[in-house]
């Protein structure tokens, strides 16, 4: 297991560390010309954008930045931030809108898997009755429905008729906070509604679930004790990773709502050539996606007492 | 025959499944007493409704089928009637319980088997906790589990096929019921085993005198087990009688067939005897004899009018005109005179 664990984070540095230099080679990519402000370009000579580009150390040949960047990384060093708050040590930037993304992600997560799985439940309970073509109904609806038309309909039905903030203030974080909480919730909801119910009619047809019933153990008990937690094995190794991964944010409703958080952020500074905010981000996500696996897979293991994590044969 | 006490009493079971709006009579008026401590054997090709049969008897049939007539007694009680899941649960596990055939799929993979034994424990023997755990550990004992402490913490996966048809036979007799259904118990197990496995059923059986009703179509464990054997055929059960009845005397012409496809009969270079052509569609209605469309020898009445079952000993009993006193003289096939022989060979 420790051993495991060792090799699996050794790999996991390699997979970052590739990662992070494919985005370093691609941001070298883009058109130098983003590099600078429109001001800028229209106001600086030939000149000025050269001393500045080389002062960026913009100019001397790919590999020598590579290394260069290596270097400040192996000390910790991430950077600053040039155009999304100049001057800023990028984790500054970063510190400062992941709280905000996670404690609405977070909220909206856990809100969404109860609600998720109880209807799920529900469905399964009332399989091929009104409740299961409910719930049906609604899944349908999330996914087939662009989800700024259902954001839309949120925002006007909770402002207009709820008397709920149209837009996130940081003055007033919580109040503020729900309509987005539940626009991200009801896609996820209908998610784990979805996962829930075909897992758990998958395990209710299972030959086990005869056995327990032909032993007389009532249906609820049966339920309880052999078909949610069988069904639950399956939607726990993504577990770790959703938590994890609402640091990010959401790109749609943080715009939709002015969340000052992780959404927008990665496009942006893609946008205006912020490569050490862009390069911060991959590694910060790559990181919690690697780890948020790696929790998700000893999840399973304790969970589920037919896999074992070593380090033979393949990587489970 | 000694009289015994009947157990169980089916009357004129009639089952129905609903599919895809189409009605599918899987039984049809089919009886059976079951006597107090024998062992039972039902035996048909697949589809003949052995297991939805004996199923009704706990009330396990899919959710689309249904007892829709007939009237199955036990204990003063006709259990066709009931209908809510509270009702079945005096029944299920507590008095009637059943091995499946498949013991690679009926055990919950992530459970400690020998919680799944103590579930079954704890509810019908009243015992909670530390006492029944114990019970359950004495139960792995019993069915010849060996390290049974070390076992109980084990899960399904480190079980052999055999060992884990020991805990399926566990669980079904911790609940101390009075019947066992074994639905094909050994089926799904190699040779070796599924000797290893009668005789672990036929043991219990003796130790706490239960009933047991064995679903299978394999002869030679009913042979091995039965004291009587009942025979199905496209829902309803054609012959019935104690085994040596039914081996060495059968009336029925489907028995015959079954019989005449044994492989111990079979002559060497010769192509084995099967029966040929279909079981009749359940879902349209059966004129007279099910089995005459597939019988060389059949007789016209066999296709208009269903025969009534005629006695051929106090416990024997076919239903087939060719034991009316008016029906031409047939004669039993070459199957059944050679099992008969090899019998009185044997003594």
């Amino acid at each position: 297991m420790v051993k495991y664990t060792i090799k699996r984070l050794l790999q996991s540095l390699v997979t970052v560390l590739i990662v992070v230099t494919i985005v370093f080679l691609l941001m070298r990519m883009l058109p130098i010309e983003n590099f600078f402000t429109e001001d800028q370009l229209m106001k600086y000579t030939e000149e000025q954008k050269h001393d500045a580009l080389e002062a960026a150390g913009m100019l001397d040949s790919i590999p020598e930045q590579l290394v260069r960047y290596y270097g400040q990384l192996l000390h910790g060093d991430l950077g600053e931030s040039r155009r999304i708050q100049s001057g800023q040590p990028v984790t500054a930037v970063i510190g400062q809108r992941f709280m905000v993304s996670m404690r609405i992600g977070v909220i909206s997560l856990v809100i969404s898997l109860i609600a998720g799985i109880l209807l799920g439940i529900l469905q399964t309970r009332h399989k091929d009755k009104l409740m299961d073509h409910i719930g049906t109904a609604y899944t349908i609806f999330v996914n087939a429905v662009p989800p700024l038309v259902s954001y839309s309909l949120i925002l006007v039905f909770g402002s207009l008729v709820l008397g709920f903030p149209a837009t996130y203030s940081t003055r007033n974080p919580g109040i503020s906070s729900v309509l987005p909480v539940v626009c991200l919730a009801l896609g996820s909801t209908a998610g784990y509604a979805l996962w829930t119910r075909r897992y758990m009619v998958d395990e209710i047809n299972k030959d086990y679930i005869k056995l327990a019933r032909v032993k007389g153990m009532s249906t609820k008990s049966i339920m309880v004790k052999h078909v949610l937690r069988n069904a639950f094995v399956p939607l726990a190794q993504y577990l770790p990773a959703s938590f994890l991964l609402t640091i990010g944010g959401s790109l749609l409703v943080e715009r939709f709502f002015s969340v000052p958080g992780m959404g927008p952020l990665l496009t942006d500074a893609i946008g205006k050539y912020d490569t050490n905010v862009v390069q911060a981000l991959v590694i910060l996500y790559a990181a919690l996606g690697i780890i948020g696996v790696f929790l998700g897979d000893i999840l399973m293991m304790i969970i589920d007492p037919r896999i074992t994590l070593t380090d033979k044969g393949g990587t489970r | 025959m000694e009289q015994k006490e009947v157990i169980l009493s089916a009357r004129d079971v009639e089952i129905q499944f609903s599919l895809r709006g189409k009605k599918l009579n899987a039984i049809r008026k089919c009886s059976l007493d079951l006597y107090k401590g024998e062992t039972l054997a039902i035996v048909g090709e697949s589809g003949s409704g052995k297991s939805v049969f004996t199923k009704s008897f706990v009330g396990m049939l899919d959710a689309n089928g249904s007892i829709t007539g007939g009237e199955i007694m036990f204990e003063g009680k006709d259990i066709a009637k009931y209908k809510t899941e509270r009702e079945w649960l005096t029944i299920r596990g507590k008095k009637i319980a059943m091995v499946m055939q498949d013991p690679m799929t009926s055990l919950n993979p992530l459970k400690k088997i020998g919680k799944q034994i103590k579930e079954s424990i704890e509810l019908h023997q009243g015992l909670k906790g530390e006492a029944a755990k114990r019970a359950a550990i004495e139960m792995l004992e019993k069915v010849g589990i060996p390290n049974p402490e070390k076992r109980y913490n084990q899960y399904p996966h480190e079980f052999s096929g055999g060992m884990r048809q020991r805990v399926v036979i566990a669980i079904a007799v911790a609940c101390r019921p009075d019947i066992l259904i074994c639905d094909e118990p050994t089926t799904a197990l190699d040779v070796t085993i599924q000797a290893q496995i009668l005789d672990l059923i036929r043991n219990l059986q003796k130790e706490l005198q239960m009933t047991v009703i064995y679903i299978t179509h394999d002869l030679g464990v009913v042979a091995n087990v039965a004291d009587r054997v009942a025979v199905m055929y496209a829902g309803q059960i054609v012959e019935y009688g104690l085994v040596n009845e039914i081996f060495y005397d059968a009336w029925h012409p489907y028995t015959w067939a079954l019989l005449s496809a044994l492989p111990q009969l079979g002559v060497k270079g010769e192509d084995l005897p099967t029966i040929e052509g279909t079981p009749p569609n359940l879902f349209n209605e059966i004129k007279g004899d099910a089995f005459a469309p597939r019988n060389k020898k059949a007789l016209a009445i066999d296709f208009v009018k269903e025969p009534p079952f005629f006695e051929v000993s106090e416990t024997h009993k076919a239903k087939t005109w060719y034991l009316d006193p008016r029906a031409p003289k047939i004669e039993q096939p070459p199957a059944v005179r050679m099992l008969r022989e090899q019998m009185r060979e044997r003594g």
